[in-house]
Formats: structure tokens, C-alpha cells, sequence
């Protein structure tokens, strides 16, 4: 997957849990849960999204690592190279 | 013959819509069956049936509003003779079979219009699925009228509970270790949240002190019949829902965390059934997610407790001696001292900590 295809997984995962987001008005660096109203069942279920779309499963451990668009496009784009390569 | 009526789904309703017939008169109902769908300030909720028989009749038609209590259908032993009359009973036109067909509707649902009761083409296209159907209500007449229910509820808590508070606060580091050694190994699916392993913990502590589980109802203290946790749900458009989760006592961890999924994702469609909205024995908020440090609820009358989960911060603890960084959470009761004292409520909470601490046990 490109990166810009990532971005749109993660936009569409985060669509699914939490259909009032504007994917337009979302700062890349900025923590999602600053711009998004997420509880922890809904970035469960933002979790299990992204692995639906993208075949990435992320640890809790990782969860920081997600907190912003640009840290989960990062990421993914990581653990995907990692897998193929 | 047994009358089957609005169900109340809280102290905060007083009247619902009927949306959609589920069973139709000739068809047997069980405990558990859904009936019929309700539209209520909590949405759309699906009605169960509580006894085991026949619907014989229904009472109510659809786009109806109706106060609670009132008759919706009339369900009968297997046994007992069928009262209503059938279609084959009635005079109905060639014209409304022939409609019926092409339109497939029940024609024991049609209230006939014609000379003496007959069934005309109209009434059978007014019965249609796509005939004039009751507008929906509007998203802000929804918000509204939830508003105004949960004004009515809390105003009411407030007016009739005296309310007492107790807050306690526990190291969580081994619940949280716990969880994040079970999520470690499960996939991203399979994994609890630690709401899912409190509320095991809230079912472990009311067995130890069931004072706090039940209703006031007629100035005495009635035990719930189970431990439901009614668990307070914020909905995306505003206000919120508290509905059941059933049998928490009875349930491992999985199950709970399973059926709080399915609650949440319920609640915020719109599709409750109305066990879920009219059986809690008790309730819990959870304001952690939103930064609350500690959470002071209004109870749910007539239940006589709630439980308020804050988040979880990082605090000097004493541990062993030193004094070090823990994560700690606050838990409160709210409670009604007419029913419980602060004894109890004290124990309720003693037991919370001392369940919580020990997750593999739970």
C-alpha cells in the first residue's frame, strides 16, 4: 500500500467509529484524540478497523504510536515494509 | 388471555410509537421473543415478550403513540381458543386479497373500514410496509426529548434520593499489568478493555454486599432479582442511555467484554431491546476517558446505587515502604441513604478493591 493509500484506510477506519469526523479538517500531528471524540472502545474498535483494512495488528504497546494521522500512517507503512520485506 | 402492555424502559418514560409488528395474530411467542419495535426518546427499542402462548390479537396499530401500560396485544394460552377474528371470519373484497397478495400484507393485521368491518383495497394499501407510514422524528426532536426524559429522571433522583457519596481510591498497577499481559496475547478483537474487567469486579463486590443492588420502591428496599449492570453510554449526538448488561455475576470476562461491545454498538445504532432499558439493578459511568479524575453520579431511581469511574492518573504512592509513581483510579458509590447506609457503601467499596486487586480471580 502507498502511503496516501494508508492515509485513506486510517481516515476510513477512523469513519467507521466516529462518522461525524471531517477527514479534511484533521491536523496530521496532532493527537486524534485531541481532534476526534474517541473513548477507549471506540480506539478499540479503530484498532480492529485498521486491521480489517490493512492486515496490521497492532499491540497495545504500540498505541502510542498511533495517536496522531501521520504516526499511524508512519507506522503501518513500517510494520507493512517489515512483513514484505 | 393475557394482556401485553407498553413496558415502562425507565423511570423517565411515558409513552412510546409503535413502529413495527414482529409477530402476527396465529404465531406462538416464547420468553425472550421480540414482539414488536418501539420508538422512544432512546430510539428505537425492540419490545420481548415475557410470557409463552399465542398472539391472539393485537390492540395497538402502527404510527400509534400510547402512554405506557396501555394494551398492545392480547397473547393467549396454547390451549385456549383463538377470540379474535380471522380473516376467514371477515368479509374482505376480492379487490383487498387481491392487493394483499401483491402488496404481501397480513390480512389479519387490516382493520377493516368498509360496511360492517369489511376489509377494503384502502385499508389494505394504508397496511402496506411503504403506505403512509408516521414520519420519523427529527434528530434534534430525538435530542430533545431525550433531554427533557433525562431532566425528568434526574430531577426526579434528586428531589426524591438523599444521595451519600463515598470515593476510594486503588492502585491499579496490577489490574493494569494483568490486562496488558492478557491483550499481549490476544488478537486486536479479542481484547478487554478494563471497564469490562471492572464491572466483573463491581458483580464480584455486590455478591459480597447485595444491599446496593436492587430497587426502592413503595418505602422498602426490593433485592434486584440478578446482578444487571446498567452501564452509562454516551451517544455521538448527544445525551445518553444506561442499558443492562445481563447476568454479570453469571458471565467470564470474555462474555462481558463480548456483550458490552455489542451493547455500545447498539446503543449508539438505536436497536436496544427493552430488557435492556427497563432491568438494571444498578449502574456505572465511566467518565475516565474524558480526563475525570473522580466521578460523582446521580442515581437512577428506583435503583439505590451507582458506581463512578475516573481515570486513571499516575500519583506518589506508598508501596512497600517507598514512595513511588503508581497508577491509581478513583471509584465512587452514590447511593440512597434510605436504603443503604455508609457501612455499606463503605464494604461495597472495600470489596471493589480488594476484587480488583486480584484480576486473575475475577
Amino acid at each position: 500500500m502507498t502511503r496516501a493509500e494508508l492515509e485513506a484506510a486510517v481516515l476510513h477506519a477512523l469513519g467507521e467509529v466516529a462518522p461525524e469526523v471531517d477527514a479534511a479538517s484533521l491536523g496530521r500531528d496532532v493527537p486524534l484524540r485531541d481532534q476526534v471524540d474517541l473513548d477507549s472502545f471506540d480506539y478499540l474498535n479503530f484498532m480492529a478497523a485498521l486491521h480489517k483494512t490493512t492486515g496490521v495488528d497492532v499491540p497495545e504497546s504500540d498505541y502510542p504510536k498511533l495517536a496522531t494521522l501521520g504516526g499511524a500512517v508512519d507506522y503501518l507503512a513500517r510494520k507493512i515494509a517489515a512483513a514484505s520485506g | 388471555m393475557i394482556e401485553f402492555r407498553m413496558p415502562s424502559l425507565g423511570a423517565d418514560m411515558e409513552a412510546g410509537t409503535l413502529v413495527q409488528w414482529l409477530k402476527k395474530p396465529g404465531d406462538g411467542v416464547k420468553r425472550g421473543d421480540i414482539i414488536a419495535v418501539v420508538d422512544t426518546d432512546k430510539g428505537a427499542i425492540e419490545i420481548e415478550v415475557y410470557t409463552e402462548g399465542v398472539l391472539d390479537r393485537t390492540a395497538v396499530q402502527v404510527g400509534e403513540k400510547v402512554p405506557v401500560g396501555t394494551v398492545l396485544a392480547f397473547i393467549r394460552g396454547a390451549a385456549e381458543p383463538a377470540q379474535a377474528p380471522t380473516p376467514a371470519d371477515r368479509r374482505i373484497s376480492p379487490a383487498a386479497r387481491k392487493a394483499a397478495e401483491e402488496l404481501r400484507v397480513d390480512l389479519s393485521q387490516v382493520e377493516g373500514t368498509g360496511p360492517g368491518g369489511s376489509v377494503t383495497r384502502a385499508d389494505v394499501e394504508r397496511a402496506a410496509p411503504g403506505g403512509p407510514a408516521p414520519a420519523a422524528p427529527s434528530a434534534a426532536d430525538r435530542t430533545a426529548g431525550m433531554r427533557a426524559a433525562i431532566a425528568a429522571a434526574m430531577a426526579r433522583s434528586k428531589r426524591e434520593i438523599p444521595h451519600l457519596y463515598l470515593a476510594t481510591t486503588i492502585d491499579m498497577s496490577r489490574p493494569l499489568a494483568w490486562l496488558a499481559a492478557e491483550n499481549e496475547r490476544r488478537s486486536v478483537s479479542e481484547r478487554l478493555l478494563p471497564l469490562a474487567l471492572l464491572l466483573k469486579v463491581i458483580a464480584h463486590a455486590v455478591g459480597e454486599v447485595p444491599d446496593v443492588n436492587g430497587y426502592w420502591i413503595d418505602s422498602a428496599f426490593r433485592p434486584g432479582p440478578a446482578v444487571h449492570i446498567g452501564c452509562a453510554i454516551a451517544l455521538r449526538d448527544g445525551g445518553l442511555v444506561a442499558p443492562a448488561l445481563h447476568d454479570v455475576d453469571r458471565k467470564d470476562l470474555d462474555t462481558v467484554m463480548r456483550e458490552l461491545r455489542d451493547l455500545i454498538v447498539r446503543a449508539r445504532a438505536g436497536t436496544l431491546r427493552s430488557s435492556e432499558l427497563s432491568d438494571s439493578t444498578m449502574t456505572v459511568t465511566n467518565l475516565g476517558d474524558l480526563g475525570v479524575e473522580t466521578a460523582f453520579g446521580i442515581i437512577y431511581p428506583p435503583q439505590v446505587a451507582l458506581v463512578g469511574l475516573g481515570r486513571v492518573v499516575k500519583r506518589p504512592w506508598v508501596f512497600d515502604g517507598r514512595v513511588e509513581p503508581r497508577p491509581v483510579m478513583t471509584v465512587s458509590v452514590s447511593a440512597d441513604h434510605r436504603a443503604v447506609d455508609g457501612r455499606q457503601a463503605g464494604l461495597f467499596l472495600g470489596a471493589i478493591e480488594r476484587w480488583v486487586l486480584r484480576p486473575e480471580a475475577v
